[in-house]
């Protein structure tokens, strides 16, 4: 019988020790991964995946990810919204890790929108 | 789905939708009976009973964007591929408690899949949630509770992404044991 030990725990957080803890105030930055059957059949939890690995590279404490249903856009799933405050949300469809690691660095990180990927302004 | 994992993640969420507080995942692996069974247990606000009449009917839904549910009908179909069956309980304003049976060795039985990356999403992306996931196959266990956790290490906070990402790692090794662990 095995369960997750306090020396597991102790590891973990030794490994994911920061300078800034993380706050729990506004995010300046709301990062949406849908998450509804048809976003989680096309690929929605590898996005989601990669987004975790890069934010804990990051070192940012403004950043909040939620996940929510399906919006009707089924055919264009993985989808994930991006909205930055002060600026139009974007609604980018067809995601896939590499794409979403690409937005996260350039987009989310820099301001630079990526239109190749982007459907829409919200 | 490609994975059983995936189903596992879509049902959470079921759960989740429903208001649950905490979610109970149990995956059970019996080789000898040659039988794998997933079943997801919520303390949400439970099912209707014209949705419990036939809980696979994708029109009976709770979804408002469009009067289509895919999650529990594609489930019962995977269970019907591999000679299994899904079973539903649920009273309303108690819970709800979704079971997947499978055979085992069935060919066209989807393999199990990433199960941390799985937990993982749920963790992070459901603070106020608690969830325990026991994984058995063939009288060996591995199990984890946010609960416990959260006990144990009240400082460990599981929103930083960089937590997750360890502790994701430490479930994939720990599950990789379990698979490796001689029977019992």
């Amino acid at each position: 019988m095995a369960k997750l030990t306090i020396a597991d725990l102790k590891r973990i957080r030794e490994k994911s020790a920061r300078e800034n803890s993380l706050r729990n105030g506004p995010a300046a930055i709301k990062i949406t991964v849908h998450m509804g059957t048809c976003g989680i059949a096309a690929g929605a939890r590898a996005v989601m995946n990669a987004l975790m690995e890069e934010m804990a590279v990051s070192d940012r404490d403004d950043i909040r990810v939620v996940n929510s249903g399906c919006q009707s856009m089924c055919s264009s799933e993985p989808n994930v919204t991006v909205e930055i405050r002060d600026s139009e949300p974007i609604f980018y469809q067809h995601m896939d890790a590499n794409k979403m690691r690409q937005v996260f660095k350039r987009h989310v990180l820099q301001g630079e929108v990526q239109t190749d990927f982007a459907m829409a302004k919200m | 789905m490609r994975e059983l994992s995936l189903h596992l993640l879509d049902i959470v969420e079921n759960g989740l939708s429903a208001g649950a507080s905490l979610i109970e995942m149990t995956v059970e692996e019996d080789r000898r009976a040659d039988s794998l069974t997933i079943s997801v247990s919520d303390n949400g606000r439970g099912m209707p009973p014209e949705k419990l009449k036939n809980p696979a009917d994708p029109f009976i839904t709770s979804r408002t964007v469009r009067r289509v549910g895919l999650g529990l009908s594609l489930l019962a179909a995977a269970t019907r591929r591999c000679n299994g069956r899904l079973v539903i309980d649920s009273l309303p304003g108690k819970g709800t408690k979704v079971s997947a049976s499978f055979q085992h060795s069935h060919i066209d039985r989807s393999p199990l899949g990433d199960v941390a990356g799985t937990l993982a999403t749920l963790i992070m992306g459901n603070p106020d949630v608690d969830f325990a996931y026991t994984h058995r196959i063939d009288g060996n266990e591995f199990s984890l509770d946010t609960r416990e956790i959260k006990a144990d290490m009240p400082d460990l906070s599981l929103q930083d992404p960089a937590v997750i990402v360890h502790l994701t790692e430490t479930i994939r090794t720990n599950l990789n044991q379990l698979a490796a662990a001689p029977s019992q």
